[in-house]
């Protein structure tokens, strides 16, 4: 059985068909790339499984159980977390009440959360900033809060939603070295990137959306040369980088 | 409660539309304000009390007209407004709303207090003897003031309707309430459109001031009372609606006053909270309003 | 220096400033306890406020609803059903959680906030307010008068203001102490989770319609409670002052102006607003709106360059100047 299963999802707003029929499977452990043009649908599908949004048709299902429509508290409780492609981080509280924030999902001691608190900013990097407001955080620390604040949320699944988008080369390096740590972890990720090089080399599969449909799913090698793929970049000027 | 005979209810409707006509002033500038600036302006009540003031004065200490003394309050209100969004309310533009709330709340508390100071909290009352005359036709009985104040009430919205959609300053300031980065980049300076705007929206509330003073007591404290209304006929119609606003009124001046007619006083104000609430939870896009962006 | 003793410090000044407020009243005249009496009455009701106002984001512009429905229900129940003010303060309290979880059900269910949910609750308090008008003016044209019935503690009636003063503080400081106790769980987090950014809280699991329907039930009961403390002290319940917008404002310009989501903001804002309010009463006599104008200019002034309000921008600051450790 699957960790995650999407079946035949559908959603428009007013007449816009933002997904078509999105049917794929996350297996448990593995790291399942999404990419695919500006606009294609992704976040909606994050949006969708994680309870934001309802789908006009279609079912997710989460280690065999129908969680659609769940309200979002719900989905991350049974153990499924996003993070925002645009970062929400609560503004006006310290990067380490963010984080405990978020430790509070599974622990009720005070002195629990803050000792797991402050493992997880330290994996990030973020220890030595921990008394800072998130507010004062470069654009790459509030992406690596973003990714500390689910993480500790300890999810089965992480749904990342272009986190090394805006990142330098040294920060992208780091911030794939920890996604890396934390599939070792046993954590499932289901990761939405524009940075092809980031992706292509991380990811065990990929699954490609384009007006929001499924157009290819497989290992990336098969992707980076499946044409149907290259045509949809085409408009986009993109050069996928092979391994 | 005892039903009333169809002469006392088509009284009351015709008394509840001339009202209405007001309402609708005071909405369609509360409703400028939000729709161009998302900004709730709790101080639009003081600034009505203000045009009301000023009629009063210039009536009492030098005999000038209620109704030519539009010529004054609409100028003032309008420059009032356009200071007020210039040096205060354009400070918190990017504000949290409830801050931006609180904000005008303040003004609000200021005008009203310092108005008080000034004027003391006697009730006044507009005592021009012209208009001291009702008109009758057939059953129905209406007070010459409120028939003017109707008629100047549909005029300026009627003027600031065109404005809206033939000027092209109107233009710009209806372009910038419905697409702001859109407008941005055509070149429309959001700034002057904002002190426009809210000017406009002030010299509205402020002349609805100057037509209600002859039959409304006059009080550094009336404005709390209409501006609880305007924010009533504002959602009913849909926040940032003209049309709304205009229909809003209307409805909500019959409503007053049918609903008075059959029900004792306070009751009827009960039910014009309620129904503010009650649209605010299940249709808060209100009558004409877009749903949620 | 090390934590336990930042900690054996804080506990006595603490002690200290205890001390020092408990004798307070055989020190000063009447007057002065009066004042006293009243900031620490109304930082009791701005730290209510607070609960729901500052820690969860949710400003109401209608607490007076629930103050009324204190004030109304613990003097009605002891004029018609000789129910002990005491008891009755407790009956009261729960009167205004039942409406405050009532109101906030719908409020929240449907997705009212901001600006909206603030006029919802003003008009709710302006609702009661006709209601009370409708149902008591006939019967009691000036207001609801509490017999005098003794100077006991059991009566909760006193001549002599000076139990008042240590009813109140002992209210205060039972506010603070259970804002302090809220801030520093679970609970506390989750509250500024929702205020800062509801989005992120429920994609971290958090229940916000559950958690802002608690801090509106703890905000709502501790309110009601100060209503019915009011109507012992006045011994009068009148529906203007119990459900007027004027207590609406004056309960939330507190923690505005001292720092919404702070512990001491409503306090230190409920020290400034009170003293100045008899500052001007006392040189301006019997100009009463004088101190309502500069209210208005404060909150104005506090909006613009102290959003946070006095002590929650001296946290913000201190905070980005103070990184690391």
């Amino acid at each position: 059985m699957s960790i995650l299963e999407l079946k035949g999802l559908t959603k428009t707003f007013g007449g816009l068909i933002a997904l078509k029929d999105i049917s794929f499977r996350l297996e448990k452990g593995e790291i399942l790339g999404l990419i695919g043009p500006n606009g294609a649908g992704k976040t909606t599908l994050f949006n969708i499984i994680t309870g934001f949004y309802h789908p006009n048709t279609g079912e997710v299902h989460f280690n065999g159980k129908n969680i659609t429509g769940l309200p979002p508290y719900q989905i991350c409780k049974l153990g499924i977390t996003r993070t925002f492609q645009i970062t929400q981080p609560f503004t006006n509280l310290t990067v380490l009440e963010n984080v405990k924030i978020g430790a509070y999902n599974r622990i009720s001691s005070n002195r629990e959360v803050t000792e797991k608190t402050l493992k997880i900013l330290d994996m990030v990097g973020l220890y030595e900033k921990r008394n800072e407001l998130a507010s004062s955080l470069s654009v790459g620390h509030r992406k690596s809060l973003e990714l500390a604040r689910a993480l500790a949320t300890q999810p089965e699944i992480l749904l990342l939603d272009e986190v090394v988008s805006g990142l330098n080369l040294k920060e992208t390096n780091d911030l794939i070295f920890n996604i890396k740590n934390i599939q070792k972890q046993g954590i499932t990720i289901l990761w939405i990137e524009h940075v092809m090089k980031a992706i292509m080399t991380v990811a065990q599969r990929i699954v490609v959306i384009h007006y929001g449909e499924k157009i290819a799913e497989g290992v990336p090698e098969e992707i980076s040369k499946d044409p149907k793929v290259i045509e949809a970049y085409l408009g986009e000027e993109y050069k996928i980088v092979k391994n | 409660m005892s039903l009333p005979g169809f002469p006392l209810l088509l009284q009351s409707i015709v008394n509840g539309i001339l009202m209405g006509g007001v309402y609708s002033l005071i909405a369609v500038g509360l409703t400028l304000i939000f729709g161009v600036m998302k900004i709730i302006n709790f101080a639009h009540g003081s600034f009505m009390m203000l045009g009301m003031f000023i009629t009063y004065w210039l009536y009492v200490l030098l005999g000038i007209d209620p109704y030519l003394s539009l010529l004054l309050s609409i100028p003032s209100l309008f420059i009032l407004g356009l200071l007020t969004q210039r040096f205060i309310i354009s400070q918190i533009m990017d504000a949290p709303a409830h801050n931006q709330l609180l904000l005008t709340l303040g003004i609000s508390l200021f005008i009203e207090n310092f108005a008080l100071l000034i004027w003391t909290p006697n009730f006044r009352n507009l005592e021009v003897p012209y208009l001291k005359k009702a008109i009758t036709i057939g059953t129905i009985m209406v007070s010459l003031p409120k028939v003017i104040a109707f008629i100047f009430a549909i005029i300026l919205t009627i003027l600031l309707y065109y404005f809206l959609k033939k000027i092209d300053l109107g233009k710009a300031i209806r372009a910038a309430s419905e697409e702001k980065e859109g407008s941005l980049t055509v070149g429309i300076n959001l700034r002057k459109v904002y002190y426009l705007a809210f000017g406009i929206g002030t010299a509205c509330v402020g002349a609805a001031g100057t037509l209600t003073a002859p039959f409304f007591y006059v009080n550094p404290h009336v404005g709390g009372i209409f501006v609880i209304t305007a924010f009533v006929v504002v959602v009913l119609g849909g926040m940032g609606s003209f049309i709304g606003a205009l229909v809003g009124g209307l409805i909500v001046g019959l409503a007053e006053s049918v609903g008075a007619a059959f029900v004792p006083g306070q009751v009827k104000q009960f039910i014009i909270y309620s129904l503010f609430i009650l649209i605010l939870l299940f249709k808060p896009e209100g009558l004409f309003g877009r749903t949620s962006e | 220096m090390s934590n336990k003793t930042k900690r054996s410090e804080k506990i006595f000044g603490i002690i200290i400033l205890s001390a020092i407020l408990l004798i307070l009243p055989y020190l000063i005249g009447d007057y002065i306890t009066y004042v006293t009496t009243m900031i620490f009455f109304f930082g009791y009701l701005g730290l209510a406020w607070n609960i729901l106002g500052g820690y969860a984001g949710q400003f109401s512009f209608g607490h007076a609803a629930f103050f009324g429905v204190g004030a109304y229900t613990s003097t009605l129940l002891q004029i018609h059903g000789g129910v002990n003010p005491w008891i009755g303060m407790i009956l009261a309290g729960i009167a205004g959680l039942l409406l405050g979880s009532f109101i906030g059900y719908l409020c929240f269910r449907y997705g009212l906030k901001g600006p909206y949910f603030a006029l919802a609750m003003l008009a709710l308090a302006e609702m009661l307010r006709l209601l009370a008008v409708e149902w008591m003016t006939l019967r009691y044209p000036l207001g609801i008068s509490i017999p005098i019935k003794g100077d006991s503690f059991l009566d909760f009636q006193f001549k002599n203001k000076i139990p008042y003063y240590y009813i109140c503080l002992f209210m205060m400081a039972g506010a603070i102490y259970l804002t302090h106790y809220i801030e520093q769980r679970k609970i506390g987090s989750y509250f500024k989770a929702i205020r800062e950014n509801e989005d992120s809280a429920q994609a971290l699991g958090i229940n916000t319609f559950k958690y802002k329907l608690v801090a509106m039930a703890i905000s709502s009961f501790l309110t009601a409670i100060g209503g019915t403390l009011y109507a012992q002290y006045y011994l009068i319940v009148e529906e203007e002052s119990v459900f007027g917008v004027t207590i609406s404002i004056a309960v939330l310009l507190g923690p505005i102006i001292g720092g919404a989501g702070t512990v001491f903001g409503p306090v230190l804002g409920g020290f400034i607003l009170e003293f100045l309010s008899e500052m001007t009463r006392n040189l301006l006599g019997a100009y009463s709106g004088v101190h309502l104008m500069i209210y208005g200019i404060i909150l104005i002034f506090v909006i613009i360059f102290l959003p946070h309000g006095i002590l929650g921008g001296l946290q913000l600051a201190y905070r980005r100047i103070s990184k690391g450790v």
